[in-house]
């Protein structure tokens, strides 16, 4: 196969992946904005007020980012996850694998599937957010490209969690236990400097806090940490983790007897 | 030049089942050859091994001549597989499935889309490619995978138990559909349990039994050495009694079907001519159709036997 026909099978891929969620919609699209409707309703406008400013912004205006990177997290996440082990369970990824697709090629499409329903969510959540707040984005680049890293980084996760599953069960066990934790520890609703240093230093440890404060620096101008340091942490994560997902694919881990 | 060739190929599952003790076999190119063996033998194992679905414990696969292992993109390009179980998804339409099969071998959506007319149209869905795959009926689904195989228009095309749960006159049409594409140079390995199917299908043969190959050659070859052949008599008028014949063994199927067995060196004039003598006239005679049947399970019998030894 040529350049041109890998890129078919990658669009193919890609085409799959959009065109599943999208046919899905209720179930992938409507409920992360109806839930963070109620994150601003209730954060935001009924006890927002009653906080006060958080690093010179209203509170509803210094959660919104965190919200948004929720949404964006969390869609990512589920998007590869649920398609990569429907395609195991009913046995469709072995139209892929019988076809002379690089490993890489099928890795991609997933990613590029899960980066398009997390930007997807990410934008219709900050459409919903504009009907409670003001957003101004202060540096568009980086919002930009944090949004696109961490959904690549959430696919990857949601990727590794479909290869290991081998019921639903094993697809609903990380995001409960394991990323909801982590994403509402991470810095979403309240910046860490309110906390005693002992858990100042226990969330530096949260992969999530890198995101949101990098995010958030991008849309307000005001983060917790060095911007610098949460991009090289988020580029560790993202270059390990794909890694580790090829690595898995290439072994026929969880895909092959 | 070999479409396939498998070299010494073993297979361990973590569990610890040797599905396959180092099996080597050729198909060559434009044959049509049947993988024959009762469940559990290791056919799925070997056909999975061979399109990438399974990993081999050791040995070598070529596929036209390249190693499954060292040019994998380009031996998968000519393989075509349609397997034992349904393995596409319920929430898309037929069109939908071979589009992205297509998709996958890297061939273009309008070029695609030509060969999946042709393709569904050949296997009777193009009527129904816009329904979902999932209420197709059974036979309907073996077809759709059938199709989806050919969607790249492979040089080697596998199929595992392709007619398994398809009604007869389905079973027929994809035979003749088969055979039609096998003569266009398309090379076909087919694992079935319908020996019949095999014998009208295939040229050449192998049987596998526990991981082993226990026969490898070519129908006519095997079916030479039926000693025994059993044959049915429709007979003009009911028989009240049985008739007598010496030197055969038979039995009424019923008051006008004499079933009889005939060894190659009797020959069946003899019968006749008793028949004759008692007035007995024959409308018709036809064989046992699945007369490889005898011959897998005795075979099968043999290797059990030689086990134990």
């Amino acid at each position: 196969m040529n350049t041109s026909q890998y890129f078919t099978a990658f669009r193919t891929i890609v085409i799959k992946e959009v065109s599943r969620f999208a046919r899905i919609w209720i179930q992938t699209i409507l409920p992360p904005a109806v839930s963070m409707t109620l994150y601003f309703v209730i954060f935001g406008s009924l006890i927002g007020p009653r906080i006060g400013q958080m690093d010179g912004f209203n509170y509803i205006q210094y959660i919104a980012p965190g919200i948004i990177m929720m949404s964006i997290i969390n869609s990512s996440y589920a998007n590869v996850v649920s398609s990569f082990f429907g395609a195991k369970f009913q046995r469709h990824i072995e139209e892929m694998l019988v076809a002379p697709i690089p490993n890489i090629i099928i890795l991609s499409g997933y990613i590029t599937g899960g980066i398009a329903r997390g930007m997807m969510v990410g934008l219709v959540v900050t459409l919903v957010a504009l009907f409670f707040t003001e957003l101004h984005i202060e540096h568009p680049l980086i919002v930009v490209t944090v949004v696109l890293l961490t959904s690549t980084l959430f696919s990857l996760a949601g990727f590794i969690n479909g290869i290991f599953a081998r019921k639903f069960d094993d697809i609903a066990i990380i995001p409960s236990f394991v990323l909801t934790p982590l994403i509402y520890l991470g810095g979403v609703f309240y910046s860490i400097n309110l906390l005693p240093e002992f858990w100042q230093t226990v969330s530096r440890l949260n992969p999530i806090f890198y995101m949101v404060n990098a995010f958030r620096y991008g849309m307000l101008g005001v983060s917790d940490i060095n911007i610098q340091s949460a991009f090289t942490i988020i580029l560790i994560f993202t270059v390990a983790l794909f890694s580790l997902c090829l690595y898995l694919l290439n072994k026929g881990v969880g895909i092959k007897t | 030049m070999k479409a396939l060739q498998i070299t010494n190929l073993k297979k361990t599952y973590k569990s610890g089942l040797q599905a396959l003790k180092g099996i080597s076999l050729e198909v060559n190119e434009g044959d049509f050859f049947a993988l024959l063996g009762p469940n559990g033998a290791g056919k799925s194992t070997t056909i999975g091994i061979v399109t990438s679905l399974v990993n081999k414990t050791d040995g070598k696969v070529n596929i036209f001549g390249l190693d499954i292992d060292s040019h994998s993109v380009q031996a998968k390009s000519l393989i075509g597989v349609a397997p034992q179980e349904i393995n596409f998804s319920q929430f898309e339409n037929p069109l939908e499935i071979l589009l992205n099969q297509a998709g996958y071998y890297g061939i273009n959506r309008k070029t695609a889309y030509g060969r999946a007319e042709k393709y569904l149209g050949n296997m009777g869905l193009w009527e129904k490619r816009n329904e979902p795959s999932r209420t197709l009926s059974g036979g309907l689904k073996r077809r759709l995978m059938i199709a989806r195989a050919l969607i790249h228009e492979p040089k080697l095309l596998i199929l595992d138990e392709p007619t398994a749960g398809v009604d007869v006159e389905l079973r027929r049409s994809m035979w003749d559909f088969l055979i039609e594409i096998n003569k266009q140079g398309t090379t076909i390995v087919l694992t079935t349990h319908y020996l019949e199917e095999a014998e009208k299908l295939c040229k050449n043969i192998a049987i596998i039994d526990k991981g082993n190959i226990i026969e490898n050659t070519s129908i006519k070859s095997i079916l030479s050495k039926l000693d025994i052949e059993t044959f049915f008599f429709d007979l003009r008028h009911a028989q009240s009694t049985p008739p007598v014949i010496n030197g055969y063994d038979y039995h009424m199927l019923d008051g006008s079907t004499l079933q009889v067995d005939i060894s190659k060196q009797q020959g069946i004039n003899n019968l006749f001519s008793q028949l004759s003598e008692q007035g007995i006239e024959v409308l018709s005679m036809r064989n046992k159709s699945n007369r490889l049947e005898e011959l897998f399970i005795n075979l099968l019998k043999e290797n059990k036997t030689d086990s134990q030894v």
